[in-house]
């Protein structure tokens, strides 16, 4: 077993359909087919015989295009099964989604939730389904890149009549090939860019051969690029942190290992102005209402030159200013800063006046800054305020009576005061919110008055690294140059040849045959050989 | 007249060049294409020319529409669907240049047509963009997709071609019906489009307050009587039809009504051409397309993909991904969108895999294309106004 | 004979290198969930901070001794409960556990006033920017790290310690043998 050899001499691989030399048929299918089938040439894309151990077996069911469009189908499938309802990554992150897709969507979303729709893309099959494809990519490739590399390599220039019978472009006619006719023929094809062989009288025109490596190409690209996906789970490729920042704040850069720092020098929101922007959006503005124009933050960023342990002091030094927008990313070090996100008016600092409940005098103010509060602040005259209790997030009162907060947010703080003042020098308390006072130790002649608030915008910044990203480019461009080499051209050939008083025209293209058939046309022209016609016609 | 104020003109100029050039091409369907050595008759001739100032006419809009709002015409449903009108346009230019076919001209300008009709059904004043859309890949990103989408549209055209040629219409099959379905899908969308202007030029207002999703009041405005209303609606606009049901909430009942009306003013619009014909339509529209052939329309669907997949794939997958990547601070991120092209590319891969090694010409390849533009279609219009997720800004 | 050989070994090698990726993918996918998150047994990552009276504490000056490393809030719940039993055990296993309370982001009128309120005398360092936590991936409060004398994680307790008795079996578990 092994070799077919052919009529014409030439030795071919097991398998194989059409002789890679001289074209004849070499099994009993392909002689009996009146048109050849010539994808891949003929050649021996996948030997049948070698299907005794699994490993072939394997191979062999990864090689099948069959296969690789039944995984292509299958992702396709499921993959827009998971655009039914929000990815869960999508939805509010405050709600558990066990009972979200329930609550919004109802039995059905509760179905959608149970058999896993909701995280569908990072589920264990549809990546196992993707890494099939993979696989196929490779194997598929491999195995018909090389027997139609050979095929084409092995080409001869004199085929057999009965290869070129059976080509979709054919005509014969009785007659006699001159040289002088071979040589107009041969300008003429030149001039269209064909390669042109000569043997034994027998003409071989061919041209755009690269195109046919076009499919090997692009899934060459595919690969890369799926193998550079596969990458980012590789410790230190990828980096995905979102940071929260007030205006004012310096924190650490998530994602660094402490190496840099960010300062927020101020958040900017704008929105579209009517009168402000161009006149031709007045009557966007006017049906949406308000449009945002700008999300900005102004971050310094500073490396910490004191990078020895977390908690440690830091010592930063400046590296850039940049202010991140939208669309505008801060660079550094293999590190991109995005603006995601923000939160407007979170509370900052609020100011109390110290009052006397019956005349409504006041004594003095005092600022308390919500994120740094003091023990107690001196108003002068023997008038001092003592902060005994601080409840950023105040959420009602305990069994026991303590004043409780339900996070350390400042989203409605609350204060404990002890007044003190000449007439009150034991104090007296007051628990004082923003637009409320209450006196839990008996009714007081003084009052903490609310005055004023300070806001301040927090922004989240999305830090990403991603050391993948040269590689999935590099699959993409290489993807891009396989699909255009594989789709803007075609391979065509030209055979001419006589044999016995009779001449043999027959030409091939991988597609746009219209296009051959022109070709073939104009260059036949004004010759004695006949212009090949086309047999498939409807 | 302003800048903005000629744009729109010439979008009508076009509209209306488009539509003359269809009848030019209705014209010029004796002659069957360059295969058979057949020139271009006078019809086919004026068909084209029009077709082009038509063009020309389009581009003329989006040009100065781009002058007037300082961005890209394509950053709402309107702009974008106008653009993908123009391309498909634009791509049957290209094929008819390869293969001079009127009869393409006299399939591919009514769905360009019907397209952009259906885009002015869209608010279309211009509006500013938002933080996200701010990028000069916006231009690249969508007008390179649109392209693709536009060229692998005539393979659409192509395909039904194909299939109102060729399928048997003296017997009732299957296959019958499945085309039918298609007339009737499109039919629907001219339903569509005739109600939406209808009650806009009788300018209906109904104003409904319904809770939403989130359990919160909203306000709804619905511009057709509503069938269904919102989710525990009240109707504030007196004198109005009160809705036949209400519907829960995380169903928009607005565009859930829209669809409803489309749905059976496509009915009525069909079964009254059935009736009034007594001839299924893909069988009164078998005479226009009796002189192509087969092959020739085989061969330019084929082609529309092999041309018009890179371009997607480079618009839809690739620009996309790098815009992504700094807009949105990933590349991929499953949103719909970007699955639904995702999907896109995948169906048309698996088009040319079958073709290429299962052999799937002719018939089957046509039903393809009709299913690949189908995805396009989904993709262009409940991707957008019904699944919601980060391109829904219409 | 030899070519079919060849080509067997040949398919073998392929298949196994992407049998190999496709396994690493889809491990890398099962456990994409805790990849980077601290486990017991791991060595508990070193940091410094600052205490209420302005002393640093280094965590790898306690080696040697069990450490009860806790982080908390003055706002949550489950912090108060555990306060109380955390103070009377580090009385009890002086010198041979220590308690280091991590407070994650507070003000220190807030944290000196909750100690005072409670009594608290084992030091608490501040985490004003968070870092710590961020080391130890902390969410959410209260979460005890029982780190043994030599420097690695016995446990990771995330939630509040109700009973006197949990709070001791885990000093017992970080006590140094001798």
């Amino acid at each position: 077993m092994g070799k077919v050899k052919c009529e014409c001499g030439h030795v071919n691989p097991n398998g194989t359909v059409l002789c890679e030399s001289c074209g004849r048929a070499l099994t009993e299918k392909a002689k009996k087919e009146k048109l050849a089938d010539m994808r891949y040439e003929g050649s021996a894309r996948r030997s049948q015989t070698y299907n005794k151990t699994i490993i072939d077996k394997v191979w062999n069911f990864f090689s099948s295009v069959k296969v690789g469009i039944w995984i292509i189908v299958l992702l396709l499938v499921a993959a827009s099964f998971g655009t039914i309802l929000p990815q869960e990554f999508y939805i509010p992150s405050n709600v558990p989604a066990e009972t979200y897709y329930e609550d919004v969507y109802g039995t059905f979303g509760k179905i959608y939730y149970m058999i896993g729709f909701h995280d569908l893309y990072n589920s264990v099959w549809f990546s196992a389904l993707i890494a099939a494809l993979g696989v196929s990519l490779v194997i598929a490739s491999l195995d018909r890149f090389v027997p139609l590399y050979r095929a084409l390599k092995n080409q001869r220039v004199e085929r057999h009549e009965s290869f070129m019978k059976k080509q979709r472009l054919f005509a014969e006619q009785k007659g006699a090939l001159h040289d002088s006719e071979i040589e107009r023929v041969k300008e003429e094809l030149a001039k269209k860019r064909y390669k042109v062989r000569v043997e034994n009288g027998a003409l071989l025109a061919e041209k755009n051969r690269f195109t046919r490596w076009g499919p090997y190409v692009n899934h060459v690209g595919l690969i890369i690029f799926l193998f550079g996906a596969l990458l980012r789970s590789v410790p230190g490729m990828y980096i995905d942190e979102l940071l929260w920042i007030r205006e004012g704040e310096t924190l650490q850069v998530p994602g660094t290992n402490g190496a840099y720092y960010m300062k927020n020098n101020g958040f900017t929101l704008e929105n579209y102005e009517a009168g402000e922007d161009p006149e031709v959006f007045n009557e966007a503005i006017d049906r949406v209402g308000t449009v945002a124009k700008n999300y900005q933050t102004d971050a310094v960023l500073y490396r910490d030159e004191n990078n020895e342990l977390p908690g440690a002091k830091p010592d930063l030094a400046k590296v850039q200013e940049d202010s991140i927008q939208v669309n505008q990313p801060m660079k550094f070090d293999n590190f991109a800063v995005y603006q995601t996100s923000f939160r407007q008016n979170e509370m900052k600092a609020m100011q109390f006046a110290l009052t006397n409940k019956e005349t409504g005098e006041e004594f003095g103010e005092i600022t308390i800054d919500l994120f740094d509060q003091e023990k107690s602040y001196e108003l002068g005259n023997g008038y001092k305020v003592e902060l005994r209790g601080f409840y950023p997030d105040f959420d009602g009162f305990s069994e026991s009576g303590e004043p409780i907060s339900k996070s350390p947010l400042p989203n409605n703080p609350a204060f404990l005061f002890n007044m003190i003042t000449p007439e009150t020098p034991e104090g007296e308390m007051s628990f004082a919110q923003i637009q409320n006072t209450m006196e839990p130790l008996g009714e007081t002649k003084y009052k903490m008055a609310f005055k004023n608030l300070e806001t301040r915008d927090v922004s989240a910044l999305t830090i990403r690294k991603d050391l993948t990203l040269p590689i999935l480019a590099a699959g993409g461009i290489i993807f891009m140059i396989g699909v255009i080499q594989g789709s803007y051209w075609n391979h065509r050939r030209l055979w001419i040849r006589e044999k016995d008083g009779q001449i043999y025209v027959a030409g091939h293209t991988n597609k746009n045959w219209h296009g051959l058939k022109r070709e073939i046309g104009s260059v036949l022209d004004q010759t004695f050989i006949p212009v090949p016609e086309d047999r498939q016609k409807d | 007249m302003d800048l903005a104020g000629i744009s729109s003109t010439l979008l009508e100029a076009a509209f209306f060049f488009y539509l003359m050039a269809t009848f030019l091409f209705g014209g010029a369907i004796r002659q069957k294409g360059l295969r058979d050595g057949e020139g271009l008759n006078r019809w086919g001739k004026l068909g084209i020319i029009v077709t082009l100032i038509g063009f020309a006419a389009q581009l003329g809009y989006f040009f100065t529409r781009w002058a007037a709002a300082g961005h890209a015409p394509v950053s709402n449903l309107f702009e974008f669907t106008t653009f993908f009108g123009m391309m498909i346009v634009g791509a049957f230019i290209l094929i008819f240049f390869i293969y001079k076919t009127a009869v393409l001209g006299l399939f591919a300008l009514p769905v360009a047509l019907i397209i952009i009709a259906y885009a002015s059904m869209f608010p279309s004043e211009i509006s500013p963009l938002i933080p996200a859309l701010q990028s000069h890949w916006l231009a690249i990103h969508v007008t390179t997709a649109a392209a693709g989408q536009g060229i692998l549209g005539i393979s659409f055209i192509a395909g039904m071609i194909y299939l109102v040629k060729n399928i048997d219409q003296s017997v009732s099959t299957k296959k019958t019906k499945w085309l039918e379905a298609v007339m009737f899908f499109i039919v629907s969308v001219v339903a569509f489009i005739l109600i939406t202007s209808g009650f806009s030029l009788a300018d209906y207002k109904a104003e409904f307050e319904y809770i939403d999703k989130e359990d919160a009041a909203a306000k709804q405005e619905f511009t057709i009587p509503a069938l269904v209303g919102p989710h525990e609606g009240t109707l504030l606009t007196e004198g109005k039809m009160e809705p036949l049901a209400d519907m829960p909430a995380f169903i928009n009942a607005k565009k859930l009504n829209t669809v409803l009306w489309s749905l059976i003013g496509g009915v009525i619009l069909y079964v009254l051409i059935r009736v009034l014909t007594r001839k299924r339509v893909a069988a009164l529209l078998q005479p226009f397309v009796r002189n192509v052939s087969s092959d020739l329309l085989d061969e330019i669907g084929y082609r529309s993909v092999l041309i018009g997949f890179p371009v997607f794939t480079l618009g839809a997958l690739i620009f996309a991904m790098i815009w992504a990547q700094i807009a949105w601070t990933r590349f991929w991120g499953w949103d719909p969108k970007e699955v639904w092209a995702l999907i896109t590319f995948l169906f048309y891969a698996a088009f040319l895999h079958l073709r290429l090694s299962r052999g799937w010409h002719g018939e089957k390849s046509a039903w393809l294309a009709v299913v690949g533009f189908g995805i396009i279609m989904f993709n262009l219009v409940a991707v957008n106004l019904v699944i919601a997720g980060l391109h829904s800004y219409a | 004979m030899e070519k079919k050989k060849k080509r067997f070994y040949m398919r073998t090698a392929i298949l196994a290198v992407l049998a190999g990726l496709v396994v690493y993918a889809l491990y890398t996918n099962v456990t994409k969930e805790s990849r980077g998150t601290l486990e017991a047994g791991d060595k508990a990552p070193d940091f410094v901070l600052t205490d209420l009276n302005g002393e640093t504490h280094q965590l790898s000056d306690y080696e040697g001794k069990g450490v009860f490393l806790n982080f908390w809030g003055t706002w949550c719940e489950p912090c108060k409960k555990e306060m109380p039993h955390m103070e009377k055990l580090a009385a009890e296993y002086e010198g041979e556990v220590e308690i280091l309370a991590v407070n994650v982001g507070e003000s220190e009128f807030q944290v000196n006033n909750f100690a005072e309120q409670y009594g608290l005398t084992f030091p608490i360092g501040l985490d004003s920017g968070k870092e710590v936590m961020d080391t130890y991936g902390v969410d959410p409060l209260p979460t005890t790290f029982m780190i043994k004398p030599d420097g690695t994680i016995e446990q990771i307790v995330i939630g509040g310690l109700v009973q006197e008795e949990q709070v001791r079996a885990l000093f017992e578990r970080v006590r140094p043998s001798s």
